[in-house]
């Protein structure tokens, strides 16, 4: 099954996510992606995550298809305008991949060339009216297309907003993303799933599938970093503390996910793991979670 | 109005290094308010030039004056013509238009800018300006509550916001606020937040350098 058949059987989808380097080395990502291979319904592939100078979206995803992973090629609008976006969009299909998860972007400056002119022509709305285009055998400006794709588009969704403004804002656009057609939502990292679950309530009559976000905590350090510094991303303070007491991380980080996987089971459709780098740890946490 | 600000003195005195007889331009528009280019700060900027070249044993003769408004012909014609031949280099202290109109104006006549430009803006306190308005040529604010999402996003956002503010601040500095958050707000004060759920906007951007042609003024002047 692709990703497009699971997402339409309405099973709980797992996916996974992994970020090219810098640099041609792709050994290592290949290795960690074939760990997981038969244990998940799609992997993304980020697009320059964090504005920070990588191995491109598009070629990673093509070498997943030759694995016979279903990609989900991550765009953002941040370094191309219209014209560069709709050729790899075309580029993309013509590699064999079908699934495309439409982001505005980080903004150069959190990133490693942090001088460089941001484009942010299309942002994640617009980004999705236009794969709907191209999909209907046109592009933006109208033109017709001799062999058109057929993608399947997602966004994302911050359900952690943390403000009443930002959590109001998020809503609106998420139904503005759904307009413009965006068929799945994945989330940022799920953490306090009470709040969670608040978010749901509120989308819940959009009928949207949502694949909640997991992140794998690698240590105490890295959960006070992501509350400091990731919008939308907190992790409470008990589950802050059980990683600093515990003797072994690995299996506390295992622990801790599963049991968030468990809960996200009741609340959504899907979960999105993001491991950075601990790929090899997302089969236990599946196994734990009875997956 | 523009905002600019005096370039670094290094920087102004290695420009008129070559130079002993110098204008000093100020303009008496936005600079003046912004305190950049004013009268008052020609006035600075000559005795600075002063005092470099006396401590470095060199000679120089400053001139002192400020032009109505340096980016419109008719302002600085009579200011340069009156003094003309007095000076080797014009030194302006207008905005980058007002330093371009004076060169096209007097084509042999060197002029140098001593200022840096940074853009429209608007005072938020004593000595704080922000950027206000990138004139985009199709202004949107009366949809946005007047508060532009074009120039005070950092993304340039028309559709809502990226997720990355944080306590509603933007992503790129805790010092700027989120612009739409700001513009939600302001929305709700307005009883209009169902502005918010207009039909996605892509913005066609236009082609740099403008050009504005009003063809009811050049018949005007024609007849
Ligand atoms: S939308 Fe913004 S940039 Fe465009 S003209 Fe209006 S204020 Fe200026
Ligand atoms: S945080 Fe707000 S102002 Fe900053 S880029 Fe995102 S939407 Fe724009």
């Amino acid at each position: 099954m692709n990703f497009r058949e699971s997402l339409e059987s309405g099973k709980f989808l797992v996916t996974a996510e992994v970020g090219p380097g810098k640099g041609t080395d792709v050994e290592h990502l290949l290795k960690d992606a074939d760990i997981i291979k038969d244990r998940v319904d799609a992997v993304n592939v980020t697009d320059l995550q964090s504005s920070v100078m990588r191995l491109g979206s598009m070629a990673f995803s093509h070498l997943l298809t030759d694995m016979g992973i279903d990609p989900i090629f991550q765009m953002t609008g941040r370094d191309r305008n219209r014209l560069a976006l709709q050729s790899d969009l075309l580029s993309a299909w013509v590699l064999g991949i079908r699934n495309v998860l439409a982001l505005t972007g980080d903004h150069p400056t959190m990133g490693d060339h942090p001088h460089a002119k941001p484009v942010f022509d299309l942002d994640s709305v617009s980004l999705l009216e236009m794969i709907g285009k191209l999909n209907s055998g046109y592009d933006m400006a109208g033109n017709e297309l001799k062999g058109a794709p057929d993608f399947l588009a997602g966004a994302v969704v911050n359900p952690g907003a943390d403000t009443e403004a930002a959590l109001e804002l998020q809503i609106i656009k998420m139904k503005k993303k759904i307009a413009a057609g965006a068929k799945f939502f994945q989330t940022q990292a799920v953490y306090d799933i009470d709040l969670f679950e608040k978010f749901i309530r509120r989308v819940e009559g959009l009928k949207v599938p949502i694949i909640g976000g997991v992140i794998l905590l690698k240590s105490a350090g890295m959960a006070r970093f992501m509350n400091k510094n990731v919008a939308g991303v907190f992790v409470p303070m008990p589950l802050i503390k059980e990683m600093t007491d515990t003797k072994d991380k690995v299996k506390k980080s295992i622990e801790i996910a599963a049991s968030i996987v468990k809960r996200l089971k009741d609340l959504c459709q899907g979960v999105h793991i993001m491991a950075l780098g601990w790929e090899k740890m997302i089969p236990a946490v599946l196994d734990q979670a009875d997956i | 109005m523009l905002i600019a600000e005096r370039k670094p003195m290094e920087e102004i005195l290695e420009m008129i290094e070559d130079f002993e007889r110098i204008l000093v331009l100020g303009c008496k528009g936005c600079v003046t308010v912004c305190c950049a280019g004013g009268p008052r700060e020609v006035k600075t900027l000559s005795t600075l030039i002063r005092m470099d070249r006396k401590q470095k044993g060199r000679k120089v003769i400053t001139l002192e004056d400020s032009t109505e408004l340096q980016c419109e012909p008719e302002s600085i014609k009579p200011v340069l013509e009156k003094m003309a031949n007095q000076y080797d280099v014009v030194l302006s202290m207008a905005c980058g238009a007002g330093v371009q109109a004076v060169a096209k104006l007097f084509p042999d006549q060197l002029v140098l800018p001593s200022l840096n430009t940074n853009f429209t803006g608007i005072a938020e306190e004593h000595g704080v300006w922000t950027e206000a308005c990138l004139a985009c040529g199709d202004c949107i604010l009366g949809r946005t509550a007047g508060i532009c999402p074009v120039t005070r996003c950092a993304k340039s956002l028309l559709n809502g916001p990226c997720g990355g503010a944080s306590e509603g601040k933007c992503e790129v500095s805790k010092d700027q606020p989120c612009a739409w958050q700001e513009i939600y707000h302001a929305l709700k004060r307005l009883n209009m937040l169902h502005y918010l759920k207009q039909k996605p906007q892509v913005k066609d951007w236009p082609v740099h350098p403008g050009r504005v042609v009003r063809e009811d003024l050049r018949e005007v002047e024609a007849t």
